[in-house]
C-alpha cells in the first residue's frame, strides 16, 4: 500500500487543468497560485507553531487544488481566507488527536457560512458523460489506494438511492434521477471529499453508517430546505458526529501509508501509539509519550 | 433583437389550435425568499384561445397577482441585448490620438363545485384580474387535474399528466390564466399584458417541464433574474458565458440578427444542447456602451424590485440575462438558480472595426495595409467558427480571397 497523496494531486491538477482550459472555470491562473500559496504558508506557519519536524506540502496541497475546483469568488482576500481556513481547520478543529471536518469542506461552509462574497457552482461541470467517466476513473485509482472506497460506494448507493426513490414516488421518468447523479460535482465530492480517510470514521460499519447520513443530509437540504450544495452543507454537519460513530464502533486509526518499508520513525511511532485505539483509548504508556501526544495534536495532515 | 414569445407553462388551447410555443420571457425577482416573477409572451391567436397553466409554488392571494405592462420587459430585453460596437482605425500615417467609439446597434368558465371535488381538484380562488380569469388549483392527483382541466374546456397535451402529478406530490398549486373578453374589449388592450405573481418561497426555480410536454422541437427561454448581491446560475445545468468581445467582419453590420441567431445556435450545439447561457451580468444603475438606457427605479419597483422601497440604491439591483433552449431530452428537470456573490460585469458584446481607407504611402501605412489583411482574414475566420458558417462564404460576403487563393502578384503588390 503506497501513500495515495501523489495520485490524488495528480489527478486534482489534472481536473483543475481541464476546468480552466474546456469548462471555463470562473478562477484564474494567478488565482490558482494564490490559493496554493496560501495553503502551503499556512501549513508551514502552523507545522512550525506547533513544532513539526518539517514541512509535508502533500495534504496542503490536495485542500488547496479542490479548494480551486470549488471556491468562487470574486474577492481575493476571501480566498486567501478560505485557504487559511482550510489549513487551520486542520490543526486546530481536533478531537482525540484527529481532525473533525474534511478540511476543503470546512473552508468552503465557513466562507459561506460566515456571509462572505464565496460561492459554490454545482452546475459549472455540466453533465458530459465522458467527463463524469474520467472523473469516476481517476477517483476510483484513488480511493482504492486509499482503502476508502466503502466511503464513496455507499454514499453513492444511498444518495442515488434517495434520488431514484423520490423520483419513483413523484412519477418521474428516471432521466431525472440520471441527470442529477450525473454530476461532476457529486462524482468529485463522493471520490475526493468524502472518501478522506483522515475524517471518515475508523470502522467499516461507522463509515457506511456515515456515508448514509451524509446522503440523507443532503437531499433534505436539497429537497426539504430547497439550498444548493446540500452535500456540502451535509457532509459538514455529519462530520461532527464521526467521534460519537468511533466511539461506538471502535477501530484502527487510518494513517497514510502505514505498512510501507520506508517509513520514517516518527510515522512508525506515530502508528505503534494509534493502535489502541481500538480499545477507544487514546495510547498511552508508551516510551516518549510527550511526544506523541504532540504529534498526535498536531500533526496537521489529511 | 428581439427576445420573445411565449410563458414557461404551457398554452393549453381551448378547441383544436396549433399554438405557437416556442419560447418565453421572464423577468425573476429575487432576495431574501420572496420572489416576484413577471411572465411575457407575443401570443398571436385568437385570445380567446389563449390559455395557460403554471405550477407555482404557494398559493397565491388576489393581491399576489399583477397585470404588468409589456414594455418593461421590453426595456428589460433592450437593455441586456447583445450588442454590436464600432470602432474607426486611425490613419497609420499620423501619430495617434483618442479612440473613437460607437454604439452601433442593439437588441434589440365556471366549473361545478361537486365534480371537482369528486376530482380531488379544488379551485381556491378564482380572480378576474385585468384581462385575465384567473384560478389557483390545487389536486390530490393527477388524473383528476387532468380530467377538470379538460371538462373546463383547456387542451392537455398527452403526457402531461405524468409531469402535473409529479407537481402536485411537491406541494405546487396550479395558477390558470385566461383572457376575459369582456374585461379585454373594456380595458382596450389590443396584446396580452404581462402577468405577474409574487411569493414567498425558498424555491428559486423556474418550472420548464410542463413546457416541454406539448413542444414540437426545442424551446427558447429567456431569463431575466433582478436580485441584490449578484450574478444568478442554475445549479443543475452549467451556466455558460455566450463567447463576446470578438471582431467581426464589417458586414455583419447590416445582418446582426442573423448572426446572432446562428452564433446562438452553433454555441448551443457545441455544449450538446445542455447548457445555460448567460448573456448580460450587470448592476441596473450604468451600462457601457449602453444599448438602451438603464431602467429607472419606478420601471424596477413595477417589476417587482421591493427591495427599494427600503431605501437600497439602485446599484443593489443587479441583473442576470440567461439565455436557454431546451427540450425535454437535454432538459429533463425543472431549472434551479441560485444567486452568487458574483458582480462581475459580463456583456455579449461584438466589435466591428473600421479600417483607415485612405492611401498614404509611408512605411507605417504599408505596414498597416499588411496588417489589415491579415486581421480580415483572422476576422473571417472567428465569424465562421462562432456561427457555423463556412468560412469562403464569410470571405464571400466580405469581398476578400483566402490567403491560399491569393495569386503571387496579389501578394506582391498588396504588401503581404
Amino acid at each position: 500500500m503506497r501513500d495515495p497523496r501523489p495520485y490524488q494531486i495528480a489527478a486534482l491538477a489534472l481536473l483543475l487543468t481541464h476546468g480552466l482550459a474546456r469548462l471555463g472555470f470562473d478562477v484564474s491562473p494567478l488565482r490558482v497560485v494564490l490559493i496554493l500559496g496560501a495553503a502551503l504558508v499556512s501549513q508551514l506557519a502552523l507545522s512550525r507553531a506547533g513544532g513539526l519536524p518539517r514541512l509535508d506540502p502533500r495534504s496542503a496541497l490536495i485542500s488547496g487544488l479542490s479548494l480551486c475546483l470549488l471556491l468562487r469568488t470574486d474577492s481575493t482576500l476571501v480566498a486567501a481566507a478560505g485557504a487559511v481556513a482550510t489549513i487551520a481547520s486542520k490543526f486546530l478543529i481536533r478531537w482525540r488527536g484527529k481532525h473533525v471536518f474534511n478540511p476543503t469542506n470546512f473552508g468552503l461552509v465557513a466562507m459561506m457560512a460566515l456571509g462572505a462574497p464565496a460561492w459554490v457552482s454545482p452546475g459549472q461541470w455540466g453533465h458530459s458523460a465522458f467527463f463524469a467517466f474520467l472523473i469516476a476513473c481517476l477517483g476510483g485509482m484513488v480511493v482504492s489506494r486509499a482503502w476508502r472506497s466503502d466511503v464513496t460506494a455507499a454514499f453513492l448507493l444511498s444518495y442515488g438511492g434517495l434520488l431514484v426513490g423520490r423520483a419513483l414516488w413523484l412519477g418521474d421518468p428516471l432521466s431525472i434521477p440520471l441527470h442529477q447523479l450525473q454530476s461532476g460535482a457529486l462524482l468529485l465530492f463522493a471520490f475526493f471529499m468524502i472518501s478522506d480517510p483522515k475524517t471518515t470514521p475508523d470502522s467499516r460499519a461507522g463509515r457506511i453508517a456515515f456515508a448514509f447520513l451524509v446522503a440523507l443530509g443532503a437531499a433534505y437540504v436539497q429537497f426539504r430546505l430547497f439550498r444548493p450544495n446540500g452535500i456540502l452543507w451535509s457532509l459538514a454537519l455529519c462530520s461532527a458526529a464521526v467521534p460519537l460513530l468511533d466511539r461506538l464502533l471502535p477501530a484502527r486509526r487510518y494513517l497514510w501509508a502505514p505498512s510501507s518499508s520506508g517509513r520514517r520513525p516518527e510515522e512508525g511511532a506515530f502508528h505503534d501509539a494509534q493502535v489502541d485505539l481500538r480499545g477507544g483509548l487514546v495510547g498511552s504508556g508508551h516510551g516518549g509519550e510527550g511526544g506523541l501526544r504532540l504529534l498526535r495534536l498536531l500533526r496537521g495532515q489529511g | 433583437m428581439k427576445a420573445a414569445f411565449g410563458f414557461c407553462g404551457f398554452y393549453v388551447a381551448k378547441a383544436d389550435t396549433r399554438l405557437f410555443n416556442k419560447a418565453s420571457q421572464v423577468a425573476l425577482v429575487r432576495f431574501d425568499d420572496k420572489t416576484v416573477m413577471t411572465m411575457a409572451n407575443d401570443f398571436r391567436g385568437d385570445p380567446k384561445e389563449f390559455a395557460i397553466v403554471i405550477p407555482v409554488p404557494t398559493f397565491l392571494e388576489r393581491e399576489q397577482i399583477h397585470v404588468g405592462d409589456k414594455a418593461l420587459l421590453d426595456h428589460l430585453d433592450a437593455y441586456s441585448a447583445p450588442r454590436l460596437v464600432e470602432y474607426f482605425d486611425e490613419d497609420p500615417c499620423r501619430p495617434r490620438r483618442g479612440m473613437l467609439d460607437a454604439l452601433q446597434s442593439a437588441a434589440a368558465p365556471a366549473a361545478k363545485p361537486a365534480r371537482e371535488k369528486s376530482l380531488g381538484v379544488t379551485v381556491e380562488a378564482r380572480y378576474t384580474i385585468g384581462e385575465y380569469d384567473i384560478l389557483i388549483l390545487s389536486a390530490r392527483e393527477s388524473q383528476g387535474l387532468e380530467t377538470w382541466l379538460v371538462q373546463n374546456g383547456y387542451r392537455i397535451p398527452p403526457g402531461a399528466s405524468a409531469v402535473l402529478g409529479s407537481y402536485i406530490k411537491q406541494g405546487m398549486r396550479f395558477f390558470v390564466a385566461r383572457v376575459n373578453l369582456e374585461e379585454q374589449a373594456r380595458l382596450g388592450f389590443q396584446y396580452l399584458r404581462p402577468l405577474q405573481v409574487a411569493y414567498e418561497s425558498p424555491k428559486f426555480m423556474l418550472p420548464i417541464r410542463l413546457g416541454t410536454v406539448n413542444a414540437d422541437g426545442p424551446q427558447e427561454l429567456f431569463v431575466y433574474a433582478l436580485t441584490r448581491k449578484g450574478r444568478v446560475e442554475t445549479t443543475n445545468y452549467r451556466t455558460v458565458r455566450l463567447p463576446s468581445g470578438m471582431d467581426l467582419p464589417l458586414y455583419v453590420r447590416s445582418k446582426f440578427p442573423d448572426f446572432y441567431r446562428s452564433m446562438f445556435a452553433q454555441q448551443v450545439r457545441r455544449e450538446d444542447m445542455r447548457s445555460v447561457f448567460l448573456e448580460y451580468a450587470w448592476d441596473t444603475s450604468w451600462c457601457d456602451p449602453c444599448a438602451a438606457d438603464p431602467l429607472s427605479r419606478d420601471e424596477l419597483r413595477q417589476l417587482g424590485v421591493f427591495w427599494l422601497d427600503e431605501g437600497a440604491r439602485s446599484q443593489e439591483v443587479f441583473l442576470t440575462r440567461l439565455h436557454v433552449r431546451y427540450d425535454a431530452t437535454h432538459f429533463p428537470e425543472d431549472l434551479s438558480f441560485q444567486e452568487t456573490a458574483d458582480r462581475q460585469n459580463f456583456q455579449a458584446r461584438y466589435v466591428l472595426r473600421h479600417p483607415w481607407t485612405e492611401t498614404k504611402n509611408c512605411p507605417a501605412g504599408q505596414q498597416y495595409r499588411s496588417e489589415l489583411a491579415r486581421r480580415r482574414e483572422a476576422e473571417a475566420q472567428t465569424l465562421a467558427s462562432l456561427t457555423g458558417w463556412s468560412v469562403d462564404e464569410v470571405r464571400r460576403g466580405m469581398g476578400i480571397v483566402a490567403p491560399e487563393d491569393r495569386t503571387w502578384w496579389q501578394r506582391l503588390w498588396s504588401g503581404d
